[in-house]
């Protein structure tokens, strides 16, 4: 089991709220059985038509990605996740964000921490003013440094407990005790039979 | 004190406290469809794990098919890949399979109910966000990506952290033209799009319950469109009524004995909610998207707002105007559409079909725009052309198609071109949803997307239904 405590690396900022998981990763890239080759498509359609911060030099191998409110609302669909994490991206900083798509990070070790939406634009403006700062997380200190900025990130603690203790991870866990849940599918009627 | 719905279904489906702290939930029934599962599979193949509940379990394709030729293989390759990866699956690991040329093929959320394996009190899992849609009968239903496909598959239960509850309740009557449709967007309007975060709503009052199963899917279906990722209402003689005689329902005696039981997962009278919301069905009228998120929102009345008057959403809004080609101040009633699209897990069922057709009936779709209907299922499909209603809209130029997701996602060849203008019955308008990097959308009810399609451009249905 893989143990993720927190993440290091230099940051890239990417402004705005409600940023969906078409515009992650638009739906003509699930026609696919892998997620392999996904990185290549993180953004696409904006990354066309806009001067996106995954497009600029300054943030060329960033790992913690910096986000407003809401990121990854929408879609279930993981190869958002997937495809941030295989293009580099080792944590998520945010006011907040979707509950479908915080959960699938986690199912794949990609921390999604929260702060204040004034600590995140403080971060934002620190990382555009110099991409060169490293960017630290301490998921059990709760904190983030960058340079002379200290915020405090939150997580919630049982999510914080899976990743430090490497049991995101869930089916071996799920399985652990199988008969329990042979037991509790009993106690339905629907299960059992009316 | 009294227990929500959420609550009993909850306790009932818990397995145990993980070490983690989140719960181990047992699902009921499990959803299985070609886009995000193929991983999945491939990693229970990896670790060597059967499907564990392979009687919870039932699939069908709907995301990425044609609508208009069924011929295999598919001309596209990926999506021919796609159905082939999924067709090994359901028979390497003994899943039930509503294929591409079985009666029961349709949209995941749809066949669902019309089979009746959809049932109260249920913990219901898929593979994608609109799973909430199974909430109209009284199961805590929720979309999950694929590593929680992964899970449900090998384990039948996921690792979940607890929900708040929010009632909001609808009270009153509609006015004539006024639909579920017109309900849910306005609650994502004045809740906000993330202001369903950690909520189960649950859907309550008058107004919904009178409302029909096909009306109450639609609003659950887009709960999540607000930040939920449950919504449900309480089941009653309704949600009775429509399970009657389904195939996977109870049926004898044993239907009375369910019923007993689906009526006892009702939330209490005197349970306590984290929140309350109230909304008057009579204030509401034919709601439009301008924007770019289900939330941005306006009656057909309505003018577009301007980012002057937004506060802190200034810059949002002024994205969203000049994504859409729209200005500020505009009135959305008179924009021009090219193509009108009836269909999705939203509203795409026979009742849906019946009031757009209503509207259709005796006139023609305007000479600029590209109308269709997808119908949910092949069910829906079927009653619709016995019912005459495929020829109404045939008649009036609109193609009739073979069911499936079609133009609300674009994964098959249904997609818009360039900028295209859309009005649709489905539930997003984000940016490039409808398969055009460009291409916009606008939100409404089935009925006003026909009144849209004849107009060729954005009009008040309440005009046509009287």
């Amino acid at each position: 089991m893989q143990r993720v405590t927190g993440a290091a690396g230099r940051g890239v900022p990417l402004r705005g709220d409600d940023i969906d998981t078409d515009r992650i990763m638009p739906a003509r890239f699930l026609r696919a059985i892998t997620f392999d080759g996904l990185e290549q498509h993180v953004f696409e359609d904006d990354r066309k038509t806009t001067k996106h911060p995954f497009d600029d030099s300054r943030y060329r191998g960033a790992s913690v990605l910096v986000v407003n409110s809401n990121f990854g609302c929408g879609s279930s669909r993981e190869h958002a996740p997937q495809g941030l994490q295989r293009w580099g991206i080792n944590a998520v900083v945010g006011e907040s964000f979707a509950e479908i798509f915080f959960g699938n990070s986690l199912m794949i070790g990609l921390p999604c921490v929260t702060a204040s939406p004034a600590d995140v634009r403080k971060l934002q403006d620190l990382i555009e003013r110099r991409p060169d700062t490293e960017v630290r997380i301490d998921l059990e200190k709760g904190a983030l440094d960058a340079d002379d900025l200290h915020v405090q990130v939150s997580i919630p603690p049982n999510v914080r407990d899976a990743l430090v203790t490497g049991a995101w991870d869930t089916t071996g866990l799920l399985l652990d005790r199988y008969e329990e849940v042979d037991a509790a599918s009993k106690r339905l009627p629907y299960v059992s039979g009316f | 004190m009294g227990k929500t719905l959420l609550q009993k279904v909850w306790d009932l489906h818990t397995v145990r406290q993980l070490p983690t702290g989140q719960t181990q939930l047992f699902i009921g029934l499990h959803l299985v469809h070609e886009v995000t599962t193929p991983q999945a599979f491939d990693e229970l193949r990896a670790r060597g794990w059967k499907v564990a509940r392979p009687d919870r379990t039932f699939a069908t394709t709907d995301h990425i098919i044609p609508t208009q030729s069924r011929q295999r293989p598919f001309l596209d390759v990926m999506a021919e890949d796609m159905l082939v990866s999924l067709e090994r699956n359901v028979r390497d690991f003994g899943i039930r399979f509503a294929g591409l040329d079985d009666d029961r093929q349709g949209i995941v959320h749809v066949i669902g109910p019309e089979l009746g394996l959809t049932q109260p009190g249920m913990t219901i899992a898929c593979g994608d966000s609109h799973t909430s849609t199974h909430g109209a009968f009284g199961a805590v239903a929720f979309g999950i990506g694929t590593s929680q496909v992964r899970d449900v598959l090998a384990s039948q239960c996921l690792a979940l952290e607890p929900m708040k509850v929010r009632r909001i309740r609808v009270s009153g009557n509609l006015a004539k033209g006024v639909y579920a449709k017109d309900v849910v967007l306005t609650i994502i309007q004045r809740l906000g799009v993330r202001g369903g975060t950690g909520y189960a709503y649950e859907y309550a009052g008058d107004a919904i319950e009178r409302m029909s199963m096909d009306e109450r899917m639609t609003i659950c279906n887009m709960s999540i469109e607000g930040g939920a990722r449950v919504g449900y209402v309480n089941p009653d003689e309704t949600t009775f009524e429509y399970m009657k005689g389904r195939p996977f329902a109870p049926s004898g005696d044993a239907f009375e004995r369910a019923k007993a039981w689906w009526l006892a997962m009702a939330s209490d009278r005197n349970a306590s909610f984290d929140d309350d919301v109230e909304i008057r069905a009579e204030e509401l009228t034919p709601v439009v998207t301008w924007g770019v998120n289900p939330g941005q929102s306006i009656g057909i009345d309505e003018r577009v707002p301007s980012p002057e008057s937004a506060g802190n959403e200034k810059q949002a809004v002024t994205d969203a105007l000049d994504y859409m080609g729209l200005r500020p101040g505009q009135p959305i009633a008179g924009m021009k559409v090219d193509v009108a699209f009836i269909g999705s897990c939203t509203n795409s069922r026979l009742s849906d079909l019946r009031e757009a057709a209503r509207i259709v009936r005796g006139h023609r779709v305007a000479p600029h725009v590209k109308a269709l209907v997808v119908p949910g299922s092949v069910s829906v499909s079927r009653a619709a052309e016995q019912e005459g209603i495929a020829e109404i809209f045939r008649a009036a130029g609109f193609e009739w198609r073979g069911a499936g997701c079609s133009m609300c996602l674009g994964m098959n060849p249904d997609k818009l071109e360039g900028n295209q203008v859309c009005a649709a019955s489905s539930n997003r308008n984000f940016k490039g949803r409808q398969g055009s990097p460009t291409g916009r959308t606008l939100l409404m009810s089935p009925a006003m997307v026909a009144a849209a399609a004849l107009a060729g451009e954005v009009t008040d249905v309440r005009r046509l239904v009287n």
